[in-house]
């Protein structure tokens, strides 16, 4: 009985063990990768660590990390949301054109954001309430909104030099761009919901068993059109960044740039099946992938290359991933 | 039925024997000198609990491992089986759990796959193959084609395809591991239905199986295994589920479950006229408190189905829910928890825990709400509400923030019941609370149910396993083929004995005894 209770205590310390050292990694995450890419960039290119080109390097990535914070959400309830670009453009044109009416120029932001939300709520009711699969709604939701892109752009390109918000594409606070703020104040929030509220715990049920969060009476619907909704309403305002960044918009804007968000999420270490992950993680990836972007340009990397290595990197940061969890699985 | 198949038994000796079987794996002896008689002619069931060391006795049987000690005899002549083709040639047919029917082959292909019949010594002769599989099919009983593709095949009749395959191996003994575990009720009869033919032909079975209730309905002989020891043999005249838990868990029924009958307070909840249209039809019935109420029945029954249906989970067709007097509306499971109606589902991993979340969420998961203002959640209230529901339940988790897949299935078993005490619900629905839990952990979850009774709580009683049902329950519901068929203990006056609860579970007996009132 005595080496039974103490056999037990050992295996628990050691699950002890296990655990802090599975919880410090889950922390830590991609981060090492990143640093790691940081210090060869600093190490090849001389003004790769300058204030300026840091300051640049995440201005870059400010869209894309609000793109990836929505993204995060999503895909953390086991979905995906192919549509964010096409919801960029299309909330950008929006942006531009109601910015144009003398009378309304006001509700230009509000217009983007509330249709950027819309998009996203009806993407999740459908998801929720009709089952189908997220892959092939949203699948039609970006081809559905790209067109509608087009047609509010009337198929030029639409510009204001005048455009009223234009401090949030070009202002600063010190010398942090308004961009970047609002890109690391999207991550607080995001990681304030899905760690600090009812609502976060309910994502990551739904995400790791939608049957159990059901016949738990978790409001699984309210859950999906909630995430959904997130992304929708942060493609819009990755719209508005755009649109206020470049002073105009057209429909093509944003083309593809659902893959860097799923790139950033993915690279963050969320599980692709749900259930797990961060967005702080998701914040790194996004980093990592502009910072690859940026220091290549400096090395004069062709753009070609740049996508070829981008890739590699994806695909090697993910496999490192892998092999660093395995074996922690229980 | 039983009696009739006796017939084999008059040969001298059985057909195969096992003497004295050890065996180790580094660090621990799954098997210390295992005995077994196998007779012609005779199913003889093998039971013990998980980990008791069935699946590597069957092993060793099979030729995947091979014994440190002891012998095996065939037909009075010891054998040595170094691979399961040697295995299969001497006459031993296994048929494992996970089927192994290659799907975009034919049923005679998959049959004679290995040992393809052949014209001219190269040429597959396709027709012979089909039409001595045919034979054999007709001969099982089958009701698909030789010459039909694999794949389209329910899971029933792939084990049949196996079954053939055994046979035209002139297996003499058979043996199945849980072949009903992926099966529907008609499924399962069918299978038994076969199994009674083969052992009329005077094949051999050994027939493992945790369901006492199919060991009950076929089995000549059965033989227990604990903790790698081999127990005892009972002959079907001495089955009782007194003498088998005994001998399975070795202590007495009595001590097993702590036992208090409840007097039944007033009614907490009434069903009325449950039905899905399909699995459950026209289900009536009475809860009261501070009793256990056992919902028995054959695997398939539509007992899950009519506690899904009272909670909400799936679409009724017609029926009522009863709280208290007051009728509920219940369109989703929401509703049934907010009027106080709590259900641990059956399949514990796949609808009830959150495997990669941490033992305390999945413990605080239902008072979430409660323990936060504003949707901002108060660590501090849950950290202590999981703290405190650990230390009740024993649940042995290395810390809070251990994650739920990494506790073993009683340990999330516990997490699961935690969840639900933690918001105290009038009725608490279990169904098959103690499916794949140790037995320690059983006893646990036996005591905890007596203590959630004396708070005044209802608990519906869902299990597959009667021994269970009879030692837990105060009253019982026996439901066959989607059907309440009868009651047993409480008012009506019958025991709660195996035999009174089989009696409505397999009888044609209808509505023999209506509802308590």
């Amino acid at each position: 009985m005595a080496t039974e209770a103490t056999t037990e205590t050992s295996a628990l310390a050691a699950a002890k063990r296990k655990e802090f050292t599975r919880s410090m990694i889950e922390l830590a995450g991609m981060l090492p990768v990143l640093v790691v890419i940081c210090i060869l960039f600093a190490i090849l290119t001389p003004n790769f660590l300058t204030q300026n080109n840091l300051v640049n390097v995440v201005r870059q990535a400010s869209i894309n990390i609000v793109l990836a914070a929505g993204m995060t959400f999503v895909i953390l309830t086991g979905g995906i949301d192919l549509a964010v670009g096409s919801v960029l453009g299309f909330t950008a044109v929006i942006a531009v054109v109601v910015s144009l009416i003398p009378a309304l120029s006001w509700a230009a932001v509000p217009a983007a954001l509330f249709a950027g939300l819309v998009v996203g709520v009806l993407t999740g009711a459908t998801v929720a309430y009709i089952g189908l699969p997220p892959f092939i709604v949203t699948l039609g939701t970006y081809t559905a909104i790209r067109g509608a892109a087009y047609l509010a752009a009337g198929g030029t390109t639409v510009i204001n030099s005048k455009i009223g918000f234009a401090w949030i594409g070009n202002g600063y606070v010190g010398p942090v761009p308004w961009l970047v703020i609002i890109a690391l104040l999207t991550i607080a929030v995001s990681a304030f919901i899905l760690h600090r509220t009812v609502l976060g715990v309910h994502i990551y049920a739904v995400g790791g068993n939608a049957q159990a969060a059901r016949l738990t009476g978790i409001p699984v619907p309210f859950v999906l059109i909630f995430a959904y909704g997130a992304s929708g309403l942060l493609s819009g305002l990755g719209g508005v960044m755009s649109a206020s960044r470049l002073y105009s918009a057209q429909g093509q804007l944003g083309i593809g740039y659902e893959l860097d968000a799923i790139a950033a999420v993915i690279l963050g270490g969320t599980s692709f099946v749900g259930g797990i992950g961060t967005v702080f993680g998701t914040l790194i990836g996004a980093l990592i992938i502009a910072v690859l972007n940026n220091g290549l340009t400096l090395m004069n990397v062709s753009f070609y290359w740049q996508l070829v290595i981008k890739g590699a990197v994806i695909i090697l940061a993910v496999m490192l991933d892998k092999l660093r969890t395995r074996g922690q699985a229980g | 039925m039983s009696t009739s198949t006796k017939a084999g038994q008059s040969s001298a000796r059985p057909i195969l024997e096992v003497r004295q079987i050890c065996k180790s794996f580094p660090g621990v002896r799954v098997l210390k000198s295992v005995n077994l008689g196998i007779w012609p002619g005779e199913v003889h069931a093998f039971m013990g609990e998980n980990g008791a060391g069935k699946s590597t006795l069957m092993k060793i049987l099979a030729g995947a491992y091979h014994q440190d000690s002891g012998e095996i005899i065939l037909d009075g002549k010891p054998v040595e089986f170094r691979t399961p083709h040697e295995a299969r040639k001497a006459g031993i047919g296994i048929i494992y759990q996970e089927l192994t029917v290659a799907p975009n082959l034919t049923v005679s292909g998959n049959v004679f796959l290995g040992s393809e019949l052949k014209r001219f010594g190269f040429m597959k002769d396709t027709a012979q193959m089909d039409r001595k599989t045919q034979e054999v099919l007709n001969r099982l009983g089958a009701r698909f084609k030789a010459t039909q593709r694999a794949a389209h095949l329910a899971v029933a009749e792939q084990q049949q395809v196996e079954i053939a395959r055994a046979l035209f191996y002139k297996s003499r003994v058979l043996v199945m591991d849980e072949p009903t575990a992926a099966l529907s009720d008609r499924e399962t009869d069918r299978l038994f239905e076969v199994v009674r033919q083969l052992r009329s032909e005077g094949m051999a079975i050994i027939y493992i199986s945790h369901r006492m209730a199919e060991v009950y309905e076929l089995a000549d002989r059965l033989s227990v295994l604990r903790d790698g020891e081999y127990v005892g043999e009972l002959k079907r005249p001495e089955f009782s589920a007194d003498k088998v838990i005994e001998m399975m868990v070795g202590r007495r029924l009595e001590d097993f479950y702590e036992h208090a009958k409840h007097s039944a307070g007033r009614v907490v909840l009434e069903v009325k006229n449950m039905s899905d249209g399909n699995r459950v039809k026209d289900a009536n019935f009475q809860l009261r408190q501070g009793e256990v109420l056992g919902l028995a029945g054959l695997v398939g029954a539509g007992r899950t189905e009519l506690a899904r249906l009272i909670f909400g989970a799936d679409k009724r067709k017609s029926g009522e829910v009863y709280l208290d007097g007051k009728k509920l509306r219940i369109n989703k499971p929401q509703d049934a928890i907010r009027a106080g109606i709590g259900y641990v589902p059956e399949d514990r991993k796949l609808q009830g825990v959150f495997l990669q979340m941490s033992s305390g969420e999945n413990i605080t998961m239902n008072i979430l709400g409660r323990c936060a203002t504003g949707g901002v959640l108060n660590f501090k209230k849950l950290t202590d509400r999981a703290n405190a529901e650990v230390k009740a339940m024993r649940v042995r988790t290395a810390s809070l923030k251990q994650r739920a897949g990494g506790l073993s299935g009683g340990n999330q078993q516990k997490l699961l019941l935690a969840r639900w005490l933690e918001i105290n619900p009038r009725v608490l629905i279990l169904d098959e609370p103690t499916r794949g839990v140790d037995v320690g952990a059983k006893a646990e979850i036996y005591a905890l149910i007596q203590q959630l009774l004396e708070k005044g709580m209802a608990v519906l009683f869902i299990s597959s396993e009667l021994p269970e049902i009879v030692g837990v329950c105060d009253r019982v519901f026996v439901m066959r083929e989607g059907e309440i068929t009868g009651e047993v203990g409480g008012e009506t006056g019958i025991e709660i004995t195996q035999q009174s609860i089989m009696k409505f579970a397999t009888d044609v007996t209808r509505r023999a005894s209506t509802n308590g009132n």
